[in-house]
């Protein structure tokens, strides 16, 4: 647009304060939390999942692998109960780019993209619903998880876990938040994110030990957010080296949401 | 809180456009739209689907960006104050809506959180909007639950929230039945009693003169015609006044001997061969019974006569010589047009 006029371009009076930000945002988590109240079924896969899977993967695998590993089905509940926070945590994240396709679709951003709100606040509004729905998946699984003979060796481990699980889902969502903007519909952000978590998810070593996996696919695995995130879940929970897990995936974290999350609000504010 | 930074060349234009361009690669949805409002009037935004109405909207309410040009909304520039200009606006229409899943209550009260009412004031408002659009016993069921008529006076609830100065109905009762229609129509009313401005865009000739005070025609992106609803019916006629001979070769002299009489004004009558029928436009009964009376002097026989509201084709037909939405090289059923 032409800048033909003297007026200097000042948006100062508008400039949003955080009190304001957190308002919006607050008021937005209202909203994502009151959708669930309407359609409880939304809940069911945070509900399900932990258990479907949990009780797949120790009665299905659980002999085997864990005959491998050497201390049969209860060695392997303690081996994958941590990399199930990791996965979790991955799947989960995907819902943040359906809902959010279907609120473009639905009109109702385009109300939102009128109203003199900061773009972040409704993008956080959904990351932060999505992370308390995962926390309550999380519940769920480690309730399952002791019943299938999980032991808590420590809490703060346990929390760790958690919260590590959360920090790098967090920044996962930002990448879904981004094909929620730019897909067309919610099926293709399933489907665009189906294609993305599979391999990062059994491409891991969230289910088996990767040490018999061949090199090529060690290569992949060792540099794989999900692996190192699974394996630091694993050190805080049941012991073992957790350090240099630790930082790479941090690192992952903070590489993946410095890039996305501008550019997802890049997206989100000039998508016509 | 003083505007300091009110551009100072607004005056009392509550909407100024100048040269507005959008294009969507080949296709110039606007293509240099000049526009005034003026603080307190209905304009309505006449045109047929693809005329540049919704992408005009959208770039005044900023929820997109022009190719060039400028476009001030109660003195704020779009491009360069959206936050400020948010706040004094109201968006209803096709696209942006209410959140289906929440009732609606929720829907107002989260819209009033969102434009910074305090807790307590945001909870009335949203009662006294329920209240005032006849809503209050659905306040509690899902948006998703209304009737079209409910869901379409929740968005115009929506849209008071902020109290705002300029209000944006896109196409309001697109998609409604005649009863719902007008029980949109009479809330719109109430709202320009109260004094906000309003730019209305529509397909309905009917729904711009029950609304509107002033008319801006637009078509393939470009205004055509602009002016008071009066002086633009006196252009294309009150009333379109539809003669059919039954002999279909007296349609041209039919034609010639109707503005002969000198009866219609500014405008001239159309054969439109097509239908078979001479139109007339009128503007009162005296100038029906004049076409008549001519008719009848000069022994045509008649099959059928009519009187309509013009529609947007007519109005369309009268202003451009085309029809709406119609390519303009693809007119052989034209042998004459107006204006």
């Amino acid at each position: 647009m032409s800048a033909a006029t003297a007026t200097p371009a000042l948006d100062v009076d508008a400039r949003i304060p955080l009190r304001g930000h957190l308002r919006h945002t607050g008021a937005l988590v209202r909203r994502n939390l009151l959708w669930i109240r309407q359609d409880p079924e939304s809940m069911f896969d945070a509900l399900l999942m932990p258990v479907v899977f949990t009780l797949l993967f120790v009665y299905v695998f659980g002999g085997s692998i864990g005959q491998a590993l050497g201390g049969g089905q209860d060695g392997y509940v303690q081996y994958v109960i941590p990399g199930m926070i990791a996965m979790m945590s991955m799947t989960l994240s995907q819902g943040v780019g359906t809902g959010f396709s279907q609120d473009f679709n639905s009109g109702v951003m385009d109300r939102f993209r009128s109203l003199p709100i900061g773009r972040g606040s409704v993008l956080f509004a959904k990351i932060s619903v999505e992370l308390l729905r995962m926390l309550f998946a999380t519940t769920v699984l480690m309730i399952v998880a002791v019943l299938v003979g999980f032991d808590i060796h420590h809490w703060a481990g346990l929390f760790a876990a958690v919260g590590l699980s959360a920090v790098f889902a967090s920044s996962i969502m930002w990448v879904f938040l981004t094909l929620g903007v730019v897909l067309k519909n919610a099926q293709s952000v399933q489907a665009m994110g189906f294609l993305v978590l599979f391999p990062l998810q059994f491409g891991s070593s969230i289910f088996a030990p990767t040490a018999s996996m061949p090199g090529w696919l060690q290569h992949f695995t060792d540099y794989n957010p999900l692996s190192t995130l699974a394996d630091a879940a694993r050190g805080l929970m049941v012991g073992g080296p957790v350090a240099h897990d630790l930082w790479i995936t941090l690192a992952w974290s903070a590489a993946i949401t410095a890039v996305a999350a501008p550019y997802a609000i890049h997206k989100f504010r000039t998508k016509n | 809180m003083t505007r300091i930074d009110k551009n100072p060349q607004s005056g009392d234009s509550a909407v100024s456009v100048r040269g507005l361009v959008k294009h969507y690669g080949e296709t110039k949805a606007l293509d240099g739209v000049d526009l005034d409002v003026r603080e307190g009037t209905v304009r309505g935004v006449l045109g047929p689907n693809g005329a540049g109405k919704t992408t005009l909207v959208r770039i005044l309410s900023t929820l997109l960006t022009a190719d060039s040009g400028t476009a001030t909304v109660a003195g704020y520039d779009v491009v360069r104050q959206p936050r400020q200009l948010r706040k004094v606006i109201g968006l209803t229409g096709q696209y942006a809506s209410v959140d289906e899943k929440l009732p609606g209550w929720e829907n107002l009260y989260m819209i009033g959180r969102l434009l910074d009412l305090p807790r307590k004031e945001a909870r009335t408002r949203a009662d006294e909007l329920l209240e005032r659009f006849s809503l209050t016993d659905a306040a509690k069921r899902p948006a998703s639950t209304y009737s079209g008529g409910m869901r379409r006076r929740l968005d115009l609830a929506a849209s008071m929230i902020g109290r705002p100065q300029v209000l944006f109905l896109d196409e309001p009762t697109t998609g409604l039945d005649p009863r719902t229609r007008n029980e949109v129509w009479d809330e719109v009313k109430r709202m320009v009693g109260d004094g906000v401005t309003v730019l209305l865009t529509t397909q309905y000739m009917e729904e711009a003169e029950q609304l509107a005070s002033e008319l801006t025609v637009v078509d393939h992106g470009k205004v055509i015609a602009e002016g008071a609803i009066e002086a633009l019916k006196a252009k294309v006629g009150g009333r379109s006044l539809r003669v059919r001979p039954v002999d279909p070769a007296q349609l041209r002299p039919l034609a010639g001997w109707i503005d002969e009489l000198g009866i219609t004004g500014l405008a001239t009558s159309t054969v439109d061969t097509d239908s078979g029928t001479v139109i007339v436009p009128i503007l009162s009964d005296e100038q029906l019974t004049a076409v008549v009376g001519a008719v009848t002097a000069r022994g045509v026989t008649l099959s059928s006569i009519t009187t309509e509201l013009p529609s947007l084709d007519e109005v369309f037909l009268s202003l451009t010589g085309h029809r709406a939405s119609a390519p303009q090289d693809a007119t052989p059923t034209l042998e004459e047009v107006a204006v």
